[in-house]
Protein backbone atom coordinates (compact mmCIF):
# COMPACT_ATOMS: atom_id res chain seq x y z
CA UNK A 1 0.00 0.00 0.00
CA UNK A 2 1.26 3.75 -0.70
CA UNK A 3 1.36 5.92 2.06
CA UNK A 4 -1.07 8.16 0.80
CA UNK A 5 -3.40 5.25 0.75
CA UNK A 6 -3.27 5.28 4.62
CA UNK A 7 -6.08 6.32 6.90
CA UNK A 8 -5.35 8.90 10.02
CA UNK A 9 -5.22 5.71 12.30
CA UNK A 10 -3.03 3.50 10.74
CA UNK A 11 -0.53 6.70 9.59
CA UNK A 12 -0.59 7.65 13.20
CA UNK A 13 0.50 4.32 14.50
CA UNK A 14 3.41 3.69 12.17
CA UNK A 15 4.44 7.30 13.09
CA UNK A 16 4.44 6.32 16.77
CA UNK A 17 6.01 3.07 15.80
CA UNK A 18 8.68 4.90 14.63
CA UNK A 19 7.77 3.44 10.60
CA UNK A 20 7.66 5.95 8.83
CA UNK A 21 8.14 9.94 9.16
CA UNK A 22 5.30 12.91 8.63
CA UNK A 23 8.06 13.60 5.72
CA UNK A 24 7.30 10.28 3.59
CA UNK A 25 3.85 10.26 4.55
CA UNK A 26 3.47 14.07 3.13
CA UNK A 27 5.90 13.48 -0.08
CA UNK A 28 3.82 10.47 -0.60
CA UNK A 29 0.13 12.97 -0.83
CA UNK A 30 2.08 15.52 -2.69
CA UNK A 31 3.02 12.64 -5.23
CA UNK A 32 -0.43 11.67 -5.88
CA UNK A 33 -1.66 15.22 -6.45
CA UNK A 34 0.92 15.12 -9.12
CA UNK A 35 -0.27 11.84 -10.40
CA UNK A 36 -3.63 12.32 -10.59
CA UNK A 37 -4.99 16.50 -10.04
CA UNK A 38 -4.66 17.10 -13.49
CA UNK A 39 -7.72 14.94 -14.44
CA UNK A 40 -9.49 15.35 -11.24
CA UNK A 41 -8.86 18.99 -10.35
CA UNK A 42 -9.73 19.01 -6.56
CA UNK A 43 -6.75 21.36 -5.20
CA UNK A 44 -7.10 25.21 -6.40
CA UNK A 45 -3.60 25.48 -4.33
CA UNK A 46 -0.78 23.33 -3.57
CA UNK A 47 1.57 24.57 -0.34
CA UNK A 48 3.96 22.04 -1.51
CA UNK A 49 7.09 23.46 0.49
CA UNK A 50 4.89 25.00 3.13
CA UNK A 51 3.35 21.29 3.86
CA UNK A 52 7.16 19.73 3.55
CA UNK A 53 7.91 22.29 6.43
CA UNK A 54 5.38 21.48 8.40
CA UNK A 55 5.99 17.86 7.89
CA UNK A 56 9.28 18.25 9.14
CA UNK A 57 8.53 20.02 12.14
CA UNK A 58 5.82 17.52 12.93
CA UNK A 59 8.75 14.73 12.98
CA UNK A 60 10.79 16.94 15.07
CA UNK A 61 8.17 17.65 17.55
CA UNK A 62 7.02 14.08 17.67
CA UNK A 63 11.24 13.00 18.45
CA UNK A 64 10.86 15.53 21.97
CA UNK A 65 7.97 13.45 22.51
CA UNK A 66 5.30 15.14 21.50
CA UNK A 67 2.15 12.44 20.21
CA UNK A 68 -1.27 12.84 19.06
CA UNK A 69 -3.49 11.46 16.71
CA UNK A 70 -3.17 14.18 14.19
CA UNK A 71 0.80 14.78 14.64
CA UNK A 72 2.20 14.67 11.07
CA UNK A 73 -1.31 13.78 9.53
CA UNK A 74 -1.59 15.52 5.95
CA UNK A 75 -4.81 17.23 4.96
CA UNK A 76 -7.03 19.33 2.21
CA UNK A 77 -9.13 22.71 3.24
CA UNK A 78 -11.76 23.77 1.35
CA UNK A 79 -10.99 27.06 0.15
CA UNK A 80 -13.67 28.93 1.87
CA UNK A 81 -11.60 28.53 4.95
CA UNK A 82 -9.24 31.41 5.89
CA UNK A 83 -5.68 29.99 5.95
CA UNK A 84 -3.39 32.60 7.18
CA UNK A 85 -1.01 33.77 3.74
CA UNK A 86 -2.50 31.28 1.91
CA UNK A 87 -4.26 32.05 -1.34
CA UNK A 88 -8.64 31.68 -0.09
CA UNK A 89 -10.97 32.43 -3.16
CA UNK A 90 -13.99 30.57 -2.29
CA UNK A 91 -14.00 29.24 -6.07
CA UNK A 92 -14.88 32.91 -7.05
CA UNK A 93 -13.01 35.72 -9.40
CA UNK A 94 -13.75 38.23 -6.62
CA UNK A 95 -11.08 36.76 -4.31
CA UNK A 96 -8.88 35.25 -6.86
CA UNK A 97 -6.02 37.21 -5.30
CA UNK A 98 -6.78 37.26 -2.14
CA UNK A 99 -4.46 36.17 0.60
CA UNK A 100 -6.09 35.43 3.94
CA UNK A 101 -4.48 37.34 6.58
CA UNK A 102 -5.50 34.88 9.69
CA UNK A 103 -6.23 31.30 10.26
CA UNK A 104 -9.59 29.99 10.38
CA UNK A 105 -9.95 28.63 14.36
CA UNK A 106 -10.37 25.10 13.30
CA UNK A 107 -7.13 25.49 11.12
CA UNK A 108 -5.50 26.85 14.45
CA UNK A 109 -6.78 23.87 15.83
CA UNK A 110 -5.49 21.46 13.80
CA UNK A 111 -2.19 23.60 13.11
CA UNK A 112 -1.86 23.08 17.05
CA UNK A 113 -2.65 19.32 16.84
CA UNK A 114 0.39 19.24 14.28
CA UNK A 115 -1.50 18.41 11.10
CA UNK A 116 0.37 19.25 7.34
CA UNK A 117 -1.87 21.65 5.54
CA UNK A 118 -0.84 20.38 1.99
CA UNK A 119 -3.07 22.63 0.09
CA UNK A 120 -6.88 24.20 -0.40
CA UNK A 121 -9.36 22.23 -2.44
CA UNK A 122 -11.75 23.17 -5.10
CA UNK A 123 -15.74 24.18 -4.53
CA UNK A 124 -19.16 25.73 -6.12
CA UNK A 125 -18.36 29.20 -5.47
CA UNK A 126 -18.99 30.13 -1.73
CA UNK A 127 -20.51 26.79 -1.47
CA UNK A 128 -23.33 27.74 -3.46
CA UNK A 129 -24.49 24.68 -5.32
CA UNK A 130 -24.33 20.79 -5.15
CA UNK A 131 -21.72 19.67 -7.62
CA UNK A 132 -18.94 21.90 -7.52
CA UNK A 133 -19.71 23.04 -11.34
CA UNK A 134 -20.34 26.31 -10.33
CA UNK A 135 -16.66 27.17 -9.55
CA UNK A 136 -14.94 29.87 -11.12
CA UNK A 137 -11.85 27.89 -12.07
CA UNK A 138 -13.76 24.63 -13.20
CA UNK A 139 -14.67 21.72 -12.47
CA UNK A 140 -14.04 18.82 -10.43
CA UNK A 141 -14.06 15.27 -11.84
CA UNK A 142 -15.49 12.35 -9.79
CA UNK A 143 -12.34 9.85 -9.19
CA UNK A 144 -14.85 7.00 -10.37
CA UNK A 145 -15.91 8.14 -13.17
CA UNK A 146 -14.39 11.44 -14.58
CA UNK A 147 -16.59 12.65 -17.09
CA UNK A 148 -18.97 12.92 -13.93
CA UNK A 149 -19.14 15.28 -11.08
CA UNK A 150 -17.81 15.09 -7.41
CA UNK A 151 -20.56 16.66 -6.35
CA UNK A 152 -20.87 20.13 -4.32
CA UNK A 153 -20.02 22.08 -2.54
CA UNK A 154 -17.14 20.33 -0.73
CA UNK A 155 -16.42 18.59 -3.88
CA UNK A 156 -12.61 18.90 -4.32
CA UNK A 157 -12.23 17.49 -0.61
CA UNK A 158 -14.37 14.74 -1.41
CA UNK A 159 -12.35 13.97 -4.60
CA UNK A 160 -9.17 14.20 -2.73
CA UNK A 161 -10.12 12.12 0.05
CA UNK A 162 -11.56 9.14 -2.41
CA UNK A 163 -8.57 9.59 -4.39
CA UNK A 164 -6.17 9.29 -1.51
CA UNK A 165 -4.63 12.76 -2.40
CA UNK A 166 -4.28 13.44 1.05
CA UNK A 167 -5.25 11.55 4.45
CA UNK A 168 -8.37 14.05 5.15
CA UNK A 169 -9.73 17.01 4.11
CA UNK A 170 -11.63 19.74 5.57
CA UNK A 171 -15.33 20.64 4.20
CA UNK A 172 -18.15 22.88 4.95
CA UNK A 173 -21.84 21.43 5.62
CA UNK A 174 -24.72 24.25 5.08
CA UNK A 175 -27.25 21.78 3.37
CA UNK A 176 -25.67 19.01 2.64
CA UNK A 177 -22.27 20.13 1.48
CA UNK A 178 -20.35 17.95 2.98
CA UNK A 179 -22.60 14.54 2.76
CA UNK A 180 -23.84 15.11 -0.76
CA UNK A 181 -20.03 14.62 -2.30
CA UNK A 182 -18.88 12.35 0.26
CA UNK A 183 -22.06 9.95 -1.61
CA UNK A 184 -20.99 11.00 -4.36
CA UNK A 185 -17.12 10.01 -4.41
CA UNK A 186 -17.34 7.20 -1.97
CA UNK A 187 -15.92 8.89 1.09
CA UNK A 188 -17.04 9.33 4.74
CA UNK A 189 -18.17 12.89 5.19
CA UNK A 190 -19.85 14.38 8.50
CA UNK A 191 -21.96 17.52 9.66
CA UNK A 192 -21.58 18.17 12.99
CA UNK A 193 -24.01 19.44 14.76
CA UNK A 194 -24.62 23.53 14.64
CA UNK A 195 -22.36 25.04 17.31
CA UNK A 196 -20.17 22.07 17.42
CA UNK A 197 -16.81 23.65 15.62
CA UNK A 198 -16.29 27.18 15.28
CA UNK A 199 -17.08 28.99 11.85
CA UNK A 200 -14.52 31.99 12.90
CA UNK A 201 -12.76 32.05 9.58
CA UNK A 202 -15.06 30.91 7.72
CA UNK A 203 -15.94 32.34 4.51
CA UNK A 204 -20.05 33.13 5.64
CA UNK A 205 -22.65 31.49 3.74
CA UNK A 206 -25.51 30.70 5.78
CA UNK A 207 -24.70 31.61 9.04
CA UNK A 208 -27.38 29.67 10.56
CA UNK A 209 -26.79 26.61 9.42
CA UNK A 210 -22.61 26.64 7.99
CA UNK A 211 -20.91 24.03 9.60
CA UNK A 212 -17.10 22.73 8.84
CA UNK A 213 -16.66 19.10 9.03
CA UNK A 214 -14.61 15.97 8.20
CA UNK A 215 -13.87 14.11 4.97
CA UNK A 216 -11.89 10.67 5.98
CA UNK A 217 -11.68 7.49 4.38
CA UNK A 218 -13.74 5.71 7.51
CA UNK A 219 -15.57 6.70 10.60
CA UNK A 220 -13.35 6.44 13.00
CA UNK A 221 -10.91 9.15 11.19
CA UNK A 222 -13.97 11.22 11.09
CA UNK A 223 -14.28 11.09 15.13
CA UNK A 224 -10.27 11.64 15.63
CA UNK A 225 -10.75 14.98 13.00
CA UNK A 226 -13.78 16.24 15.03
CA UNK A 227 -12.24 15.54 18.55
CA UNK A 228 -9.13 18.41 17.11
CA UNK A 229 -11.65 21.06 15.47
CA UNK A 230 -14.72 21.06 18.07
CA UNK A 231 -15.15 23.39 20.75
CA UNK A 232 -15.99 26.24 22.62
CA UNK A 233 -14.20 29.31 20.45
CA UNK A 234 -15.21 32.90 21.92
CA UNK A 235 -14.97 34.74 18.27
CA UNK A 236 -17.64 32.34 17.66
CA UNK A 237 -21.03 33.04 19.87
CA UNK A 238 -22.84 30.60 18.26
CA UNK A 239 -20.44 27.57 19.47
CA UNK A 240 -21.57 25.62 22.62
CA UNK A 241 -20.19 23.78 25.21
CA UNK A 242 -21.25 20.66 24.89
CA UNK A 243 -19.13 17.47 25.73
CA UNK A 244 -18.00 15.02 22.79
CA UNK A 245 -18.52 11.32 24.14
CA UNK A 246 -16.15 8.89 23.26
CA UNK A 247 -16.79 7.13 20.43
CA UNK A 248 -16.64 3.42 21.94
CA UNK A 249 -16.35 0.61 19.45
CA UNK A 250 -18.74 -2.41 20.83
CA UNK A 251 -18.72 -5.10 17.93
CA UNK A 252 -22.60 -5.53 18.01
CA UNK A 253 -25.40 -2.76 17.38
CA UNK A 254 -27.85 -4.89 19.19
CA UNK A 255 -29.96 -2.61 21.16
CA UNK A 256 -30.25 0.11 18.98
CA UNK A 257 -33.17 1.15 17.10
CA UNK A 258 -32.93 3.41 13.79
CA UNK A 259 -36.11 5.75 12.65
CA UNK A 260 -37.19 5.33 8.71
CA UNK A 261 -39.06 8.62 7.32
CA UNK A 262 -41.04 7.59 5.57
CA UNK A 263 -41.30 10.96 3.70
CA UNK A 264 -37.51 10.48 2.72
CA UNK A 265 -38.32 7.05 0.91
CA UNK A 266 -40.55 8.54 -2.24
CA UNK A 267 -40.93 7.96 -5.65
CA UNK A 268 -38.25 10.23 -7.46
CA UNK A 269 -35.45 8.16 -5.72
CA UNK A 270 -32.89 6.48 -8.25
CA UNK A 271 -33.71 2.45 -8.43
CA UNK A 272 -29.93 2.04 -8.01
CA UNK A 273 -30.04 3.79 -4.57
CA UNK A 274 -33.52 2.53 -3.21
CA UNK A 275 -31.69 -1.24 -3.88
CA UNK A 276 -28.04 0.38 -1.73
CA UNK A 277 -30.10 1.43 1.09
CA UNK A 278 -32.09 -1.62 1.22
CA UNK A 279 -29.21 -4.10 1.25
CA UNK A 280 -28.15 -1.52 4.10
CA UNK A 281 -30.80 -1.80 6.05
CA UNK A 282 -31.06 -5.62 6.07
CA UNK A 283 -27.60 -5.37 6.88
CA UNK A 284 -28.35 -3.27 9.74
CA UNK A 285 -31.16 -5.60 11.03
CA UNK A 286 -27.89 -8.94 10.78
CA UNK A 287 -26.69 -6.48 13.35
CA UNK A 288 -28.89 -6.57 15.70
CA UNK A 289 -30.45 -3.21 14.76
CA UNK A 290 -33.90 -2.68 15.05
CA UNK A 291 -36.29 -0.31 12.93
CA UNK A 292 -39.12 2.05 13.30
CA UNK A 293 -41.21 3.93 10.74
CA UNK A 294 -41.37 7.47 11.82
CA UNK A 295 -43.23 10.30 10.09
CA UNK A 296 -41.85 13.57 9.39
CA UNK A 297 -44.66 15.58 7.31
CA UNK A 298 -42.97 18.45 6.50
CA UNK A 299 -40.71 17.22 4.75
CA UNK A 300 -41.91 18.56 1.71
CA UNK A 301 -41.60 22.07 2.19
CA UNK A 302 -37.62 21.52 3.70
CA UNK A 303 -36.40 22.29 0.11
CA UNK A 304 -38.29 25.74 -0.49
CA UNK A 305 -38.01 27.03 3.07
CA UNK A 306 -34.13 26.27 2.84
CA UNK A 307 -33.80 28.22 -0.76
CA UNK A 308 -35.62 31.23 0.77
CA UNK A 309 -33.32 30.95 4.32
CA UNK A 310 -30.11 30.34 2.61
CA UNK A 311 -29.87 33.08 0.08
CA UNK A 312 -31.58 35.75 2.25
CA UNK A 313 -28.40 34.93 4.83
CA UNK A 314 -26.43 35.01 1.75
CA UNK A 315 -27.15 38.32 0.23
CA UNK A 316 -26.59 39.69 3.82
CA UNK A 317 -23.18 37.68 3.75
CA UNK A 318 -21.80 38.41 0.48
CA UNK A 319 -22.45 42.33 0.82
CA UNK A 320 -18.96 42.46 2.68
CA UNK A 321 -17.62 42.04 -1.41
CA UNK A 322 -18.02 45.03 -2.47
CA UNK A 323 -14.68 46.15 -4.35
CA UNK A 324 -13.50 48.56 -1.00
CA UNK A 325 -11.25 46.47 1.81
CA UNK A 326 -10.54 43.73 -0.54
CA UNK A 327 -11.11 41.22 -3.33
CA UNK A 328 -11.43 42.50 -6.93
CA UNK A 329 -12.65 46.01 -7.53
CA UNK A 330 -13.58 47.73 -10.39
CA UNK A 331 -11.97 51.67 -9.74
CA UNK A 332 -13.08 53.40 -12.70
CA UNK A 333 -14.23 51.46 -16.12
CA UNK A 334 -14.52 54.51 -18.66
CA UNK A 335 -17.59 55.91 -17.74
CA UNK A 336 -18.02 57.71 -14.32
CA UNK A 337 -15.99 56.01 -11.38
CA UNK A 338 -17.96 56.85 -8.08
CA UNK A 339 -19.00 54.75 -5.22
CA UNK A 340 -21.78 52.79 -6.47
CA UNK A 341 -19.96 52.07 -9.89
CA UNK A 342 -17.18 50.20 -7.72
CA UNK A 343 -19.87 48.20 -5.97
CA UNK A 344 -21.81 47.38 -8.81
CA UNK A 345 -18.83 46.74 -11.45
CA UNK A 346 -16.87 44.98 -8.62
CA UNK A 347 -19.76 42.89 -7.66
CA UNK A 348 -21.04 42.33 -10.90
CA UNK A 349 -17.47 40.65 -12.59
CA UNK A 350 -16.45 38.99 -9.78
CA UNK A 351 -19.81 37.30 -8.87
CA UNK A 352 -20.45 33.99 -11.28
CA UNK A 353 -23.83 33.21 -11.88
CA UNK A 354 -25.24 31.23 -9.03
CA UNK A 355 -23.87 33.78 -6.33
CA UNK A 356 -25.59 36.26 -8.38
CA UNK A 357 -28.79 34.57 -8.53
CA UNK A 358 -28.97 33.66 -4.70
CA UNK A 359 -28.05 37.39 -3.91
CA UNK A 360 -31.13 38.44 -5.47
CA UNK A 361 -33.48 35.95 -4.58
CA UNK A 362 -32.23 36.89 -1.09
CA UNK A 363 -32.66 40.82 -1.72
CA UNK A 364 -35.95 40.19 -2.70
CA UNK A 365 -37.03 38.09 -0.21
CA UNK A 366 -35.34 40.62 2.27
CA UNK A 367 -36.97 43.65 0.73
CA UNK A 368 -39.89 45.46 2.32
CA UNK A 369 -43.28 44.55 1.46
CA UNK A 370 -42.09 40.63 1.12
CA UNK A 371 -40.03 40.14 4.02
CA UNK A 372 -42.94 38.60 5.97
CA UNK A 373 -44.61 36.41 2.99
CA UNK A 374 -41.34 35.17 2.64
CA UNK A 375 -38.34 35.03 5.18
CA UNK A 376 -40.95 34.92 8.36
CA UNK A 377 -43.01 32.36 6.73
CA UNK A 378 -39.84 30.18 5.81
CA UNK A 379 -37.97 30.46 9.92
CA UNK A 380 -41.42 29.96 11.18
CA UNK A 381 -41.78 26.58 8.88
CA UNK A 382 -38.63 25.94 9.69
CA UNK A 383 -39.46 25.40 13.29
CA UNK A 384 -41.69 23.02 12.40
CA UNK A 385 -39.63 21.17 10.49
CA UNK A 386 -37.37 21.32 13.20
CA UNK A 387 -40.00 20.41 15.83
CA UNK A 388 -41.29 17.09 14.20
CA UNK A 389 -37.22 15.77 13.51
CA UNK A 390 -36.55 16.33 17.14
CA UNK A 391 -39.68 14.49 18.23
CA UNK A 392 -38.74 11.84 15.51
CA UNK A 393 -35.38 11.47 17.13
CA UNK A 394 -36.56 10.97 21.02
CA UNK A 395 -38.02 7.95 20.29
CA UNK A 396 -34.93 6.24 18.45
CA UNK A 397 -31.02 6.54 18.44
CA UNK A 398 -31.30 8.18 15.13
CA UNK A 399 -32.54 7.87 11.69
CA UNK A 400 -31.42 6.67 7.65
CA UNK A 401 -32.01 7.91 4.57
CA UNK A 402 -30.26 8.09 1.37
CA UNK A 403 -27.70 11.05 1.04
CA UNK A 404 -28.76 11.92 -2.14
CA UNK A 405 -31.71 10.57 -4.37
CA UNK A 406 -28.89 9.27 -6.98
CA UNK A 407 -25.57 8.62 -7.81
CA UNK A 408 -23.23 11.41 -9.58
CA UNK A 409 -24.39 12.99 -12.60
CA UNK A 410 -22.41 13.75 -15.97
CA UNK A 411 -20.94 16.78 -15.86
CA UNK A 412 -23.09 19.69 -17.44
CA UNK A 413 -26.32 17.62 -17.27
CA UNK A 414 -27.77 19.49 -14.96
CA UNK A 415 -26.59 23.05 -14.82
CA UNK A 416 -28.91 24.76 -16.42
CA UNK A 417 -31.08 24.35 -14.44
CA UNK A 418 -30.88 25.51 -10.96
CA UNK A 419 -34.16 24.45 -9.32
CA UNK A 420 -33.33 20.96 -10.30
CA UNK A 421 -30.22 21.63 -8.89
CA UNK A 422 -31.70 22.91 -5.42
CA UNK A 423 -33.61 19.50 -5.67
CA UNK A 424 -30.11 17.88 -4.70
CA UNK A 425 -30.45 18.71 -1.31
CA UNK A 426 -33.92 16.57 -1.10
CA UNK A 427 -32.64 14.59 1.88
CA UNK A 428 -29.55 16.36 3.36
CA UNK A 429 -31.20 20.17 3.78
CA UNK A 430 -33.86 18.83 6.91
CA UNK A 431 -31.10 18.19 9.52
CA UNK A 432 -29.20 21.59 8.14
CA UNK A 433 -31.96 23.28 8.93
CA UNK A 434 -33.03 21.54 12.35
CA UNK A 435 -28.93 21.99 13.28
CA UNK A 436 -28.85 18.24 13.66
CA UNK A 437 -25.20 16.05 13.17
CA UNK A 438 -25.91 14.16 10.26
CA UNK A 439 -23.08 11.50 8.66
CA UNK A 440 -23.10 10.48 4.97
CA UNK A 441 -21.34 6.70 4.99
CA UNK A 442 -20.21 4.72 1.49
CA UNK A 443 -23.02 1.73 1.39
CA UNK A 444 -22.53 0.58 -2.03
CA UNK A 445 -22.54 1.07 -5.73
CA UNK A 446 -25.21 1.92 -8.33
CA UNK A 447 -23.60 0.92 -11.72
CA UNK A 448 -20.40 1.17 -10.66
CA UNK A 449 -20.56 4.76 -9.04
CA UNK A 450 -20.62 4.87 -5.51
CA UNK A 451 -24.09 5.69 -3.23
CA UNK A 452 -24.05 6.99 0.54
CA UNK A 453 -26.50 6.45 3.25
CA UNK A 454 -27.09 9.37 5.56
CA UNK A 455 -27.42 8.89 9.46
CA UNK A 456 -29.28 11.97 11.06
CA UNK A 457 -28.42 11.96 15.11
CA UNK A 458 -29.55 13.86 17.86
CA UNK A 459 -28.75 17.33 18.75
CA UNK A 460 -24.44 16.75 20.11
CA UNK A 461 -24.75 13.51 19.85
CA UNK A 462 -21.73 12.61 16.98
CA UNK A 463 -20.77 9.52 19.29
CA UNK A 464 -23.94 7.78 18.68
CA UNK A 465 -23.53 8.58 14.70
CA UNK A 466 -19.76 7.09 14.84
CA UNK A 467 -20.29 4.14 16.83
CA UNK A 468 -23.04 2.64 14.53
CA UNK A 469 -21.28 4.07 11.28
CA UNK A 470 -18.54 1.90 12.64
CA UNK A 471 -20.60 -0.83 13.05
CA UNK A 472 -21.97 -1.00 9.95
CA UNK A 473 -18.51 0.09 8.15
CA UNK A 474 -16.62 -2.75 9.21
CA UNK A 475 -19.58 -5.49 8.95
CA UNK A 476 -19.61 -3.92 5.03
CA UNK A 477 -16.30 -3.03 3.94
CA UNK A 478 -17.30 -0.62 1.14
CA UNK A 479 -14.61 1.77 2.16
CA UNK A 480 -12.11 0.01 1.04
CA UNK A 481 -13.45 -0.15 -2.32
CA UNK A 482 -11.05 2.46 -3.99
CA UNK A 483 -11.83 4.19 -7.06
CA UNK A 484 -9.39 3.47 -10.13
CA UNK A 485 -8.84 6.66 -11.63
CA UNK A 486 -9.71 5.96 -15.13
CA UNK A 487 -7.42 7.71 -18.25
CA UNK B 1 -45.57 35.50 -10.77
CA UNK B 2 -43.04 36.21 -13.21
CA UNK B 3 -40.73 39.16 -11.93
CA UNK B 4 -40.59 41.79 -14.50
CA UNK B 5 -38.02 43.15 -16.11
CA UNK B 6 -38.73 46.21 -13.88
CA UNK B 7 -38.47 44.63 -10.52
CA UNK B 8 -35.51 42.47 -11.28
CA UNK B 9 -33.44 45.92 -12.33
CA UNK B 10 -34.72 47.50 -9.03
CA UNK B 11 -33.86 44.15 -6.89
CA UNK B 12 -30.06 44.14 -9.40
CA UNK B 13 -29.65 48.12 -7.81
CA UNK B 14 -30.59 47.08 -4.19
CA UNK B 15 -28.02 44.16 -4.33
CA UNK B 16 -25.38 46.36 -5.73
CA UNK B 17 -25.22 44.03 -8.92
CA UNK B 18 -24.22 45.62 -12.52
CA UNK B 19 -25.85 43.24 -14.82
CA UNK B 20 -26.43 42.70 -18.55
CA UNK B 21 -29.40 42.96 -20.78
CA UNK B 22 -28.55 38.82 -21.31
CA UNK B 23 -28.22 38.31 -17.31
CA UNK B 24 -31.50 40.58 -16.67
CA UNK B 25 -33.23 38.46 -19.06
CA UNK B 26 -31.74 35.03 -17.55
CA UNK B 27 -31.75 35.28 -14.25
CA UNK B 28 -35.52 37.33 -14.05
CA UNK B 29 -36.88 34.08 -15.78
CA UNK B 30 -34.94 31.72 -13.36
CA UNK B 31 -35.39 33.83 -10.25
CA UNK B 32 -39.22 33.29 -11.26
CA UNK B 33 -39.11 29.70 -11.38
CA UNK B 34 -37.37 29.28 -8.25
CA UNK B 35 -40.42 31.93 -6.70
CA UNK B 36 -42.92 29.82 -8.23
CA UNK B 37 -41.52 27.10 -6.74
CA UNK B 38 -41.32 28.75 -3.08
CA UNK B 39 -45.06 29.41 -3.06
CA UNK B 40 -45.77 26.13 -1.98
CA UNK B 41 -44.97 27.65 1.68
CA UNK B 42 -48.64 29.43 1.76
CA UNK B 43 -49.99 25.77 2.02
CA UNK B 44 -48.57 25.35 5.43
CA UNK B 45 -50.41 26.31 9.09
CA UNK B 46 -47.99 28.57 11.33
CA UNK B 47 -50.65 30.25 13.81
CA UNK B 48 -48.91 30.17 16.87
CA UNK B 49 -45.20 29.14 16.05
CA UNK B 50 -42.23 30.95 16.82
CA UNK B 51 -39.48 31.88 13.65
CA UNK B 52 -36.47 29.94 14.09
CA UNK B 53 -33.77 32.27 15.03
CA UNK B 54 -31.33 29.75 16.26
CA UNK B 55 -31.39 26.36 16.80
CA UNK B 56 -29.47 25.58 19.71
CA UNK B 57 -31.12 27.62 22.24
CA UNK B 58 -28.15 29.60 23.24
CA UNK B 59 -28.67 32.90 25.20
CA UNK B 60 -26.74 36.11 25.06
CA UNK B 61 -23.54 35.21 24.83
CA UNK B 62 -21.41 38.17 26.48
CA UNK B 63 -17.93 39.22 26.62
CA UNK B 64 -16.38 41.93 28.56
CA UNK B 65 -16.25 45.65 26.35
CA UNK B 66 -12.72 45.58 26.19
CA UNK B 67 -10.76 46.29 23.18
CA UNK B 68 -8.34 43.60 21.98
CA UNK B 69 -5.91 45.09 19.51
CA UNK B 70 -4.84 43.15 16.22
CA UNK B 71 -0.91 42.66 16.49
CA UNK B 72 1.26 44.64 13.72
CA UNK B 73 1.91 42.09 11.11
CA UNK B 74 -1.90 40.75 11.39
CA UNK B 75 -2.87 44.90 10.10
CA UNK B 76 0.01 44.75 7.41
CA UNK B 77 -1.11 41.76 5.89
CA UNK B 78 -4.59 42.75 6.30
CA UNK B 79 -4.16 46.30 4.51
CA UNK B 80 -2.02 44.38 1.84
CA UNK B 81 -5.56 42.99 0.19
CA UNK B 82 -7.02 46.66 0.00
CA UNK B 83 -6.98 48.25 -3.61
CA UNK B 84 -6.64 51.80 -2.65
CA UNK B 85 -4.66 52.61 0.45
CA UNK B 86 -3.48 56.16 1.92
CA UNK B 87 -0.63 55.43 4.70
CA UNK B 88 -2.86 53.21 7.02
CA UNK B 89 -6.17 53.89 5.66
CA UNK B 90 -8.01 52.38 3.32
CA UNK B 91 -9.29 54.83 0.83
CA UNK B 92 -13.21 54.96 -0.51
CA UNK B 93 -14.61 57.38 -3.41
CA UNK B 94 -16.46 60.10 -2.13
CA UNK B 95 -19.53 58.95 -0.24
CA UNK B 96 -21.62 62.29 0.29
CA UNK B 97 -22.23 63.94 -2.57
Amino acid sequence: MNLNQLTIKQASQKMAAGEITSVELTKACLERIKEVDGKIKACLTVCEKEALAEAKQADERRASGASGDLLGIPCLAKDNILTRGVKTTAASKILENYIAPYDATIIKKLRQAGAVLLGKTNLDEFAHGASTENSAFGPTHNPHDLERVSGGSSGGSAAAVAADMCIFALGTDTGGSIRQPASFCGAVGLKPTYGRSSRFGLIAMTSSTDVPGPLTKTVADASLVLSAIAGVDKNDATTVMAPLADFDKPADLAGVTIGLPKEYFIAGTDKGVTQVVEKAIADFKKLGVKFKEVSLPHTKYVVPVYYIITPSEISSNLSRFDGIKYGLSIQSDGAKADLMSIYTKSRGRGFGPEAKRRIMLGTYALSAGYYDAYYLKAQKVRTKIKQEMDEALEQVDCLLTPTAPHAAFKIGQQSNDPLKMYLEDIFVAGASLAGLPAISLPAGFDNELPVGLQLIGKRFAEATLFRIGHGYEQATEWHLKKAKINN
Amino acid sequence: MPLSKEEIKHIAKLARLDLTDAELEKYGGQLSDVLNYIDQLKEVEVKGVEPTAQVTGQENVLREDKIEDWNEKEIEEALTDAPEKEDRFIKVKRVIE
